[in-house]
């Protein structure tokens, strides 16, 4: 079948673009490649028309189940997207562009990005981003491995409260490096602030903090930065980018890093993927980033443009003496995370942080006076909270997804000793009526 | 252009939100509050709308403008391949780690599940993990896994050895990983320096790093003799698959000895670049390093139905959020569905034929310094321009005034004012011939009036940009 890759070339063309090049078929355009090299094998399917192939993916997407009411978060969150965001960043300018190597005919990738930077910095208050990296877990990652570069130091301290995913990544990032990774356990779903003071040290590059943690609490870590601070020790805090709607910032904190994932900022749950991760500094570490970064200039005839800048920080420059392999970023969904922030806007923005506290509290209430059931998170919490069920949670959330509701993520997997816990996940998107049904259908999965 | 946040208006209201049906919640205490709102825009829709579709205005891409970005792969994104993206869209990866959660994502963990296997079957290799979120995540994925088998044989090597022609992410990922990096020059003929290679191995090398084809857009046809000595040293052979595009069908780098892969979904398989991402990187392993891949895995059970299994004590680890850039993975098991076995042989001998077009076509008027057949892409230098002060910077610029995007400029890093030219399966001869009478004509303007390439571009919202200054005074947030 001729064409089926969307190839244009008519078999006319092609004989004529052979007689150029000066060979008699295509065949003698591989004959670099040795007999003995050849493919031993190239079993795939036949192809098939766009309608059919469109059907079959259909079908495979068929076989997951929507019909479900989800009280789950964990890194991921059901959040409502204003049209524009698909609209806009669906703009195959931005989709069919690449890495704006060339700034004068990539204006529009640049000032988007440079839009994000100046976004990301002010709901975060810190004074310098990078243009995304790819989610929130490398963030963290690549935020740990500048605080070891920036302070020659090999320890990391990283608070248990912080998601079990990311913290499992930074391992994973930091295995080949002779770097001690200590964890302070979490206490009754707070940071353990007594733990952390006694573990500080010389040795230490970095505590890394999560506001709200993955049980959902929120804390001021102001204190802790400063302890941090008077040792030499960087604070990396990771943040909910969408709490800071409401929430004390980073950067309010004294925070030297902050890390995040942008899911929440317009991208849809798509199975985890693709959303970005941004990474904020304080001004002095702004060199020490990895990742592209987008500056402001002026063009030959003094106009304001943008340009990719710092890239003597890079790979494609630096090579093994780059602050980090990264080539690519997340510029399509970063750019969704901007469309979000601006169709929102200020009020609306705060507006939705809000929703989701007020929503999270009302369930809290309901669910924290089910019979036999304790708050964990008993203070202060945004839109997560962490039950204690007098049952297994494991058990409990499969009877609730039974029914079509995931409940929340049992933490037993994650924290021994916390077999009974439950994480709840309450988002602007669940509505009374099924926050109502959640502590109905709990109350009898416990007692009937 | 204005700034979105110098279009502000303070008190104007964007999206409504749907009205609360709780009770308003007590606030929290004030020590755990913002000071202040963030300083975000206050526009209405229609302004945010004008402002976005004007800066996507701003933009040359694929679907406006041919876009030979070489190593990159530029293709056409077929907009079938993100319609099947849309049923997808709601599934929470957290269901997986549920009880029984996992049969509510079946579709999901099959999608990683098929696309992997198809994948082994295209590369030749045993198994993929669809995790790395990029290829230089699954260049990274790669060496660990390297360096765990190594620590698994009781070793602790230092070194990995690269070509110096290859991507920056070859060093960088090494020096990650806690290498060492060794480079190996380019000899004459375009290809590693088999000489010195074989000069350089030795007990305390534990990887070798290779582009197959090379970032040259040369097939080296010793590569099975370099597995073969770097295997005969102890060290594992690194196949980094951004030029896939290429080989599809021909050459499997996993029957000719090597190790370890990853494969650019975002290049070869068709799914748009974003303007920098996402991308996806999944990397692919021989038999021997199936115990390291990432976890967690997804594996399929005797009944059909798919699952995730948490690898065990070897694995490397986790490395994103959850099982990748999922939506980029639907995209590309889209594009191989599509175009199969025989699509995608054609695409590859397309990019082929297209690569070698323009270079024959091209090479009265620029150096060609590896002058063979080339694979997908081809590498000029504008050495012979420099002689009338012209550098390779300044004909990319002309192209753009042209209405063309320019070629990978200043790389491979061993070309004197390089040119790298991919201009993929998917572009039409008179789309080729326009592009080549372009060039002819900077080739001609180097010679006769060298300061119309140096005024260019003149079409764009912007001229030549002063990088110096924004490196100088740093500006990256606006205040």
């Amino acid at each position: 079948m001729s064409g089926s890759g969307y190839c244009p070339q008519t078999p006319e063309q092609i004989r004529e673009m052979l007689s150029v090049i000066g060979v008699g078929s295509i065949a003698d355009l591989f004959a670099v490649i040795p007999a003995e090299l050849r493919a031993r094998s190239f079993e795939l399917p036949d192809g098939m028309s766009e309608f059919e192939m469109l059907a079959g993916m259909e079908r495979l997407a068929g076989r997951d189940r929507r019909n479900i009411v989800p009280f789950i978060g964990g890194g991921s969150y059901d959040h409502l997207i204003p049209a524009v965001v698909d609209h806009l960043a669906g703009r195959t300018e931005f989709a069919t562009s690449y890495t704006p190597y060339q700034p004068e005919c990539s204006q529009g990738t640049l000032q988007a990005l440079y839009e994000y930077q100046t976004a990301i910095c002010r709901l975060t208050g810190m004074d310098a981003s990078n243009a995304s990296l790819y989610d929130g877990g490398t963030a963290l990652a690549e935020a740990a491995l500048m605080a070891l570069r920036i302070t020659g130091r090999k320890k990391i301290l990283m608070d248990a409260a912080v998601n079990p995913f990311s913290r499992q990544i930074v391992r994973t990032y930091l295995a080949n490096l002779a770097v001690e990774i200590v964890e302070v356990p979490a206490v009754k779903g707070q940071s353990d602030r007594q733990a952390f003071l006694a573990a500080l040290d010389d040795e230490t590059a970095a505590i890394v903090l999560q506001n709200p943690n993955f049980f959902g609490g929120v804390d001021d870590f102001s204190d802790l930065a400063a302890a941090a601070r008077d040792r030499g020790v960087l604070s990396i805090v990771a943040v909910y980018p969408l709490s800071l709607g409401l929430l004390k910032t980073p950067g309010e904190m004294g925070a030297d890093l902050a890390v995040g994932d942008g899911q929440s900022l317009g991208n849809p749950l798509c199975f985890g993927g693709p959303s970005f991760g941004f990474l904020v500094v304080k001004k002095e570490h702004i060199r020490n980033l990895p990742g592209r970064i987008v500056g402001e200039t002026v063009d030959k005839d003094g106009r304001r443009g943008f340009v990719l800048t710092l890239q003597a920080r890079e790979q494609h420059i630096r090579r093994q003496k780059a602050t980090s392999n990264i080539c690519s970023n997340q510029s399509l969904c970063a750019l969704r995370g901007l469309i979000f922030l601006a169709a929102l806007g200020r009020e609306g923005f705060a507006e939705l942080a809000r929703l989701n506290y007020d929503k999270a509290q009302y369930a809290k209430g309901l669910l924290g006076s089910v019979r036999g059931v304790l708050l964990v998170t008993a203070g202060p919490s945004f839109n997560e909270f962490t039950l204690s069920l007098p049952k297994d949670a494991a058990t409990v959330s499969e009877r609730l997804l039974a029914v079509g509701i995931a409940a929340g993520i049992p933490l037993g997997r994650w924290y021994p000793g916390m077999e009974s816990c439950l994480v709840v996940t309450v988002t602007e998107k669940r509505t009374r009526a099924e926050i109502d049904t959640l502590a109905t259908r709990l109350e009898e999965v416990l007692w009937s | 252009m204005e700034l979105i946040f110098e279009k502000s208006v303070p008190g104007r209201h964007g999206t409504i939100l749907p009205r609360s049906d709780v009770p308003r919640a007590n606030d929290l205490p004030a020590g755990l509050l913002r000071g202040e709102s963030a300083g975000l825009p206050e526009l209405s829709e229609l302004e945010v709308v004008r402002h976005f579709s004007n800066l996507a205005r701003r933009n040359f891409a694929v679907d406006t403008n041919f876009y030979p970005l070489g190593s990159c792969t530029m293709k056409y994104n077929a907009k079938a391949v993100d319609e099947a993206v849309r049923p997808f869209a709601g599934a929470h990866p957290v269901l997986p780690y549920l009880s029984s959660g996992e049969a509510f994502v079946q579709g999901s963990l099959g999608v990683i599940h098929q696309l992997s296997r198809l994948l082994a079957e295209i590369t030749g290799m045993q198994a993929f993990s669809c995790q790395p979120l990029a290829g230089a995540q699954g260049e990274m994925a790669g060496i660990m896994m390297i360096a765990a088998w190594h620590r698994s044989h009781g070793q602790q090597r230092r070194f990995v050895v690269v070509p110096d022609s290859s991507h920056g992410t070859n060093p960088a990922t090494a020096a990650m990983a806690g290498y060492e990096v060794i480079s190996v020059p380019t000899a004459p003929y375009g290809d590693m320096d088999l000489d010195a290679f074989t000069k350089t191995m030795n007990n305390e090398v534990a990887a070798v790093m290779m582009t197959c084809p090379n970032t040259l857009g040369l097939f080296n046809p010793h590569v099975e003799e370099i597995c073969a000595i770097a295997h005969r040293h102890g060290a594992l052979v690194y196949c980094d698959g951004a030029n896939l595009n290429a080989i599809l069908g021909k050459v499997r780098p996993g029957d000719i000895g090597f190790d370890v892969m990853h494969v650019n979904l975002h290049k070869t398989f068709g799914t748009p670049h974003g303007g920098g991402g996402p991308g996806s990187g999944p990397v692919g392993v021989s038999e021997q390093l199936l115990p390291f891949l990432p976890s967690p895995r997804v594996t399929q059970r005797t009944d059909g139905s798919y699952c995730l299994v948490e690898a065990g004590e070897q694995s490397i680890g986790r490395l994103a959020n959850f099982y990748g850039n999922f939506g980029v993975l639907v995209r590309a098991l889209a594009y191989i569905t599509m175009l199969g076995r025989h699509g995608l042989v054609e695409v590859s001998e397309q990019a082929v034929l297209n690569a070698n077009y323009v270079m024959n076509r091209l090479k009265g008027w620029y150096d060609l310094p590896f002058d063979s057949t080339c694979m997908h892409e081809c590498v000029f230098s504008a050495s012979r321009q420099m002689k009338h002060g012209v550098h390779a910077l300044d004909i990319a610029k002309y192209l753009i005034d042209r209405g063309f995007h320019p070629p990978t400029v200043y790389f491979p890093l061993v070309v004197k004012e390089a040119m790298m030219i991919e201009p993929t399966e998917t572009e039409s001869r008179e789309t080729l011939d326009a592009f080549i009478a372009v060039m002819i004509e900077a080739a001609d303007l180097a010679e006769t009036n060298p300061e119309a390439l140096f005024q260019a571009p003149r079409t764009m919202p912007v001229s030549r940009l002063d990088e110096t200054k924004a490196a100088r005074e740093i500006n990256v947030c606006c205040q």
